[in-house]
Order: structure tokens, then sequence, then C-alpha cells
């Protein structure tokens, strides 16, 4: 309760009048600049009220007289950056991945938009910078199902494998064992035989290589080759290298004579834009694979 | 402090250890009295005069400095040039890569003040501090324009008419012009100044000059107009820790209280014994720059400016007394003076002789290192995805990107190899491949390459390699080296 106001001695300041067990309060007003930038910024609150979205609604919101969103602006920003875009996409859709190859101005917006477009499409499978992983190729190594070269990248990657397109990639090898073609110790035969051709054979099972010879003569070598050189075309792979998409033990190759493998990539015609495919071409081509 | 001296012999401070009364503490906040310095002449007066016309010279004037360098190149002598990413002084020029120099400089300026303020206290603060300078020509502003001390205080107390609004009107509008070439002048080192005053006056400003401009205008005005020794009270840190750069032999400015108390006025022929030789005249008070008293002792408050003691010199010589009541000394030797004992002088202290050290050899370092500096370099990011990859032939392979500079203006030959692992084979896309490859620089350039590193099976010892690169000139010179890894499947 305000008593008497009297000044007080030490600071010569007057005080409230208020006292609390013996505690009295100066009367120290705040600075007036202070006072003055406070009620600014209560008079700039509502400025701001008024001019910008504001309070919730039941159905919506205030949109203030600005009518300002952010959901706008990115819009604009977006349709900012395609419009900037626009002379290097155009050039990329109109020449082939080989001449944007030659132009380093355009590479480089390629890698850039492939990276991003890799990223967002590629990555779940074939991971980061295309290192791959069991039963997804890898594709920065020198190994390539379908062809390394840029258009037969291109062409992997709009019809894809396996895919249900029209004209897609497909190989079909035959289930050996779950289709009753081989007997169990044949198949183990011809997988002796196949560690044999990438030179990593186990000496003491020679008489079991030997036997599946003529077993990979009969089976594989129309597809895989006569010494497992592959064959690009039909998309068979390499037997006779250090790259093994499904595992290279005897144990792997086993369970893939045994029931083949059919890995599938979707198709990306149609899902992705032209000038898009082109910039992803030329990416997976610089991965270090590239033919 | 050693020697039984007291540094704080502030009577504040002192009183402190025994509380009295409540009302001896006093409010916990204090009001600003604003100070009026007085001029002066003397000594001190004149350095303080010839460091800020020096200091603020150098300012003002080295943007405008210029500096052939050949075509193509900026010829300012001092410019940090933000866009193209280079920063020239004279005949040096820095790259981005290069800003531990910076590191190096600001190392050097640190332990200078160290030492500085070791030998002969806040030399910094008194004669050399942007805050100092740029005050000090603000109050010689004032002083011109409203007069000095006296007529400044009776000014301010006068109600508000036409001569005081024309007064504080002309030295605001005068505090303002400086600032702004304050502000002006900065944005010159960041930018060629010719271009720059030439856009300015077609009323063509970039967004950032005009913000820094505006910052450094507001600044200045703000700090040396109405702040002043506020910011080196309450802003500043320096004089929060200066006390442990000083001891007992560091010079100060003291006040010699043997001599001086007990002080009082005199009168002619009036008999002077008991009387020490302060006649307590006020102007050491009254020049202060801080207002502060310094027959209180060191304190806080004190930039060691020495205008006190000009002031009280000049008094000291009217009365006829002796000058030096207050003067530059070392604590030690007031206690000593007034025991009546010889002063001792030591400049040479460990701790004066380890900054000395400590600067001379940054500093021969740096001299040595500017010396020395590579004209290329090249530097080495690995691949983080995929690790390494597996060949057809089982060789493994690594990635990195490579960085090379050439900071020469002129276009030079290189051949990049590595060492530390077996028959490496290099392929750098666009370049060629080989166990060395040869690349074209262009001049002034950083160019970047994708590296791919294949190493038979074989030569693969361990998971991973410890590997370097080197990139040799192939006009002569040091080969500039880049250590990596290498890294593969367990053997």
């Amino acid at each position: 309760m305000p008593t008497k106001i009297e000044k007080d001695s030490v600071t010569g300041t007057d005080t409230t009048g208020h006292e609390w067990d013996g505690v009295r309060e100066l009367n120290t007003p705040l600075p007036t600049w202070w006072v003055y930038t406070f009620y600014a910024t209560i008079v700039w609150a509502i400025a701001y009220y008024i001019v910008y979205p504001a309070w919730p609604g039941l159905s919506g919101y205030t949109k203030g007289i600005w009518s300002y969103s952010q959901r706008v602006e990115v819009e604009a920003d977006i349709a900012q950056a395609r419009a900037a875009q626009k002379g290097y996409r155009d050039r990329v859709g109109a020449l082939s991945t080989d001449d944007i190859r030659k132009d380093p101005d355009l590479l480089a917006f390629a890698l850039a938009g492939g990276r991003a477009a890799f990223a967002d499409n590629c990555v779940p499978c074939h991971a980061v910078a295309g290192a791959g992983r069991i039963g997804y190729p890898s594709l920065a190594d020198d190994d390539w199902l379908w062809g390394g070269t840029l258009a037969e990248i291109q062409r992997t990657i709009e019809v894809g494998a396996r895919s249900g397109h029209a004209e897609t990639r497909v190989s079909d090898m035959p289930r050996f064992g779950a289709d009753g073609m081989l007997t169990g110790p044949q198949i183990d035969d011809l997988a002796e035989f196949v560690l044999q051709l990438s030179g990593r054979g186990d000496a003491a099972m020679a008489a079991s290589a030997e036997r599946g010879r003529p077993l990979y003569a009969e089976n594989c070598a129309a597809c895989h080759g006569d010494s497992g050189e592959g064959k690009p075309d039909v998309g068979a792979p390499r037997l006779n290298d250090q790259i093994w998409l499904y595992g290279g033990d005897k144990q792997s190759i086993v369970a893939s004579i045994n029931a083949a493998r059919a890995g599938v990539m979707p198709a990306w015609a149609g899902r992705l834009d032209v000038e898009t495919i082109k910039m992803l071409t030329v990416y997976v081509h610089s991965l270090g694979g590239g033919r | 402090m050693d020697g039984g001296v007291n540094l704080e012999s502030k009577p504040r401070a002192a009183s402190a250890s025994a509380p009295t009364a409540d009302e001896d503490d006093g409010p916990l906040y204090a009001n600003r009295l604003k100070v009026y310095p007085k001029g002066v002449d003397g000594t001190f007066r004149r350095i303080k005069w010839a460091a800020l016309i020096a200091l603020l010279g150098i300012y003002y004037l080295l943007p405008w400095v210029r500096w052939d360098r050949g075509p193509g190149i900026p010829d300012q002598a001092v410019l940090i040039d933000m866009e193209a990413r280079r920063a020239y002084f004279f005949f040096i020029e820095i790259w981005p890569q290069e800003i531990y120099y910076l590191a190096g400089l600001l190392i050097l300026a640190a332990i200078g003040l160290f030492l500085a303020t070791g030998l002969a206290g806040r030399l910094w603060c008194g004669y050399a501090c942007p805050q100092t300078v740029w005050t000090d020509l603000f109050m010689w502003i004032e002083r011109l324009i409203e007069g000095d001390r006296n007529q400044r205080i009776k000014l301010d107390q006068l109600p508000w008419n036409a001569a005081k609004l024309v007064k504080k009107t002309a030295k605001h509008a005068a505090w303002l012009v400086i600032a702004f070439a304050t502000g002006g002048a900065w944005v010159m080192y960041f930018n060629d100044t010719p271009t720059l005053i030439h856009n300015a006056i077609y009323g063509n400003v970039s967004a950032p000059v005009a913000v820094f401009v505006a910052l450094f205008t507001g600044t200045t005005y703000l700090l040396a107009g109405w702040a002043r020794e506020q910011v080196c009270t309450y802003m500043c840190p320096w004089p929060r820790f200066q006390g442990a750069m000083l001891d007992e032999h560091s010079f100060v400015v003291t006040y010699q209280a043997w001599r001086g108390e007990p002080r009082g006025k005199r009168k002619k022929d009036e008999a002077v014994a008991g009387k020490g030789d302060c006649v307590d005249c006020g102007q050491c008070i009254a020049v202060c720059p801080t207002g502060i008293d310094i027959r209180d002792g060191q304190q806080l408050e004190c930039i060691n400016c020495g205008l006190c003691v000009d002031a009280c010199n000049t008094v000291m010589a009217k009365v006829g007394l002796p000058t030096g009541l207050i003067r530059y000394d070392t604590v030690l030797n007031q206690a000593r003076r007034a025991a009546r004992l010889p002063a001792v002088y030591r400049l040479i202290r460990p701790r004066t002789a380890i900054y000395a050290v400590l600067l001379a050899a940054i500093g021969a370092l740096m001299v040595y290192g500017l010396a020395t500096r590579s004209t290329h370099d090249v530097t080495v990011q690995r691949d983080r995805s995929p690790l390494f990859v597996t060949l057809s032939d089982g060789a493994i392979r690594n990635g990195y990107t490579v960085k090379i500079l050439n900071k020469l203006r002129q276009e030079r030959s290189y051949m990049l190899t590595v060492f530390g692992i077996g028959a490496p084979h290099l392929q750098v896309t666009g370049q060629g491949e080989g166990e060395y490859v040869h690349f074209e620089a262009a001049p002034d350039s950083v160019a970047t390459y994708k590296v791919y590193i294949a190493v038979p099976r074989a030569e693969l010892k361990a998971e991973s390699v410890p590997i370097t690169f080197v990139l040799t000139d192939l006009a002569g010179g040091k080969a500039a080296t880049h250590k990596s890894v290498f890294l593969g499947p367990k053997p």
C-alpha cells in the first residue's frame, strides 16, 4: 500500500511509497529512449498483423493486406531457376550425349543436374556415386552388363531391365537346378569350373572342375562365352573377371546356377524427361567406368 | 604483485573490504557524468597529435596509393578483393588458402600489445586505439566549435536558443562528415578506390558498399561522439585483464603521493611548511578524457594518455615547483621514492623477454614462410563413396578430386604422380593416363580434376596405405605435395 513518498538518503531518488517488511522501492523509471522503443515495437507488431498473415482461424488465417505467402515466393523462385536453366536444358535436349561431353560448360551443367537426379532416383539401389551393392550393379567399375558407352547407358536408363517396358533389357537364364535340368552334383562341378574361369579355382577340386567343363560348354557357353567373356548384347555377365554381382564365392555361384537371378530396374523413359535422362547418362558415365 | 606494492590504491577498493553503514555503499548503478575534457599543451599532447595525424593519415590515404602489378591486375597498393578472392599488400598477393598469414599477423599484434603493455602500460589505449584517436579528433572539433571546457559546460546549461542550436548543429554536422569519411575509407580497402568514387558520383553504389558505409559512419559517430570513455570503461575487455600484463616495473601514469600530499591551495606568502607540492588546482581532472582523478592511484578507467602529466607540469612550472608530480613512473619506484631510495629500472624482465622472443620468432617464421612460399599447390580430397572399386582384372581403384593452383600469372606445365604405393596407374579425365600425368595450367587459376588411381591387388599390402601426391613444375622449382590414403579390401 502506498504510504508516503520520501527521498532516499543514499541515491537522492524518490521512493514509490511502497514498502514491504521495511524494504522500500525506489522510483527509478525506465530510460525514455527505452520506453519509446518499446512503444515502437508495439506499433510495429500491430502493423505486422495488418500487413502480413497473422491470426489462425477455424478454416484458414488472416491473409494480411499484402497477401504475402512463402509458398508463392518459393514457386516464383523455382520458376525463376527454371527460366535461368532453360538455355542449358534446351541445348541438353537438342544435343547428343557425346556432344554434351565435348562442351565443358554444358558438361558441368549436366554433371550437376545428373548428380541431383541420381540422388533422387538411383541411390536407393545403386548407392551413393554408383558404388553398388549385392544384387545392384556398381556403376563405378569397368564392368557393364548391357554395355558402358554413352548410348548404351542411356538406352538402359530409358528401358530398364525386366521392367515391363516394351523394349526392356531382359536376359533369361534358365533355373538349372530348380527346373531339374542339372542334378546337384553337376551344379557343384559346374560352379567349380566357373571359379576356375576367374582364376580362383581350388587345386584340390581340379577333378570336379574338369567334370564341369563339358557341362559348361553344353549349357552356359552360348550366352556367357567359351571362356566366360560374357555377352553384353544379351546381358550375359562376364564370368572370367573379379566382379560378381551376387557374390563370387562357391555357395553364391551354386545358388545362381540353381535358381538363376533376375534383377529388375524400372524404365525411366516417361518418368523422367529427356533432358534429365541425358544428364543422368553423362553423370553415370563419369563415375569411373564409362567407355 | 610482489614487493608489497598495492596497485589498487583507490580508496573505494580499500573501503570495500570493511563494509560500514548502508549509506556508504551507494547505489549499484551510477548515472553517466558527462566529461568535459579541457584543452592542454605539452610533450605528451604533442606526441598524441603526431600519432593521430600519422594513424589517420595512413587510414584515410592508404587506399589511394597505387602499385603497378601489370596489365589486368588491380593497381591498388592495399586491396582485399572479395569477389576475385585475392588480397594485395604492395608486392604480396595472398590467396584464400593462405589466410593463415592473417592469423599470424593477428598473433603478432596481440603479442606486440602484451609487450608494449608490460613495458609502458596502456600505450595502445592512450595513443593508438581507434577509439582514442577518433574521440580525440571529435573532441578537438568540439573544442573548435563550442569552446573549451568551461564554455561547453555553460553552453549545455543554457536553455535552447539560436546560437546554441547553430553551434550544436555545426558540431554534429562536422562529426557526421568525419564519420562518413571513415566509413567511406573502410570500403575503399575492399574496392578499387577511383572506380568506387567514380561510380558513387554517378549514383551507382552497390548494396554491400552502402550498408558498410552506413555501419561505419554510424558506429564512428556514436562511439567517438557520444559513447567515448564509456567504450573504454564498460565495453572494452582490454582494461579488465591488463592488470595481468602489468607489474611493478611497468611504466604507468602515476601521481607521486609522497611528494604531493597533503595537498592544498596555496596563497602567496603563506607558509608552506607541512604542505605537499599538490596545489589541488584540479587541472589533472579537468583535462582527463575519462574524467577521473589520477591522484586516486591506478584505476581501470585510466587509458594512460599522459594529458594529466602535461597539465600538472604546466601548473608546477607556473607556481615554481619542480615538475613531474604526475609522471610516467613504475609503481615500484613510486614506493622507493617515498622511502627516499634511488629509482630502479628493469626493462628486461622474464615477461618482457618472453614476449620479445615470441614476437621475433613468430615474425621470423612469417617472413620465412612468405619468402619461400610455393607458387603452385595441390590439394586432394578422397572420394567417400565408393571407398574403392574392384576392377575386372582384380585391380583396386580409388577416386580423388585434385585441385591444382597456379599462383603465377603465366601458363605452366606440371607433372602429377603418386608416391608410397607400387605400380600406380593414374587416369585423369581429359588429361591422359599413366604413372605420370602432365597438366597444362592456365595463368592465375584453380583447376579441379578427377583422378582415378588403379593399383594391382598384389601391390596392396594393407587396407589403408598412406600415399603422397607430388606435383612438380616442369620448369623447375619446389614440388608441391599433398598426403592422402589409398584404401582397399582386407589383403
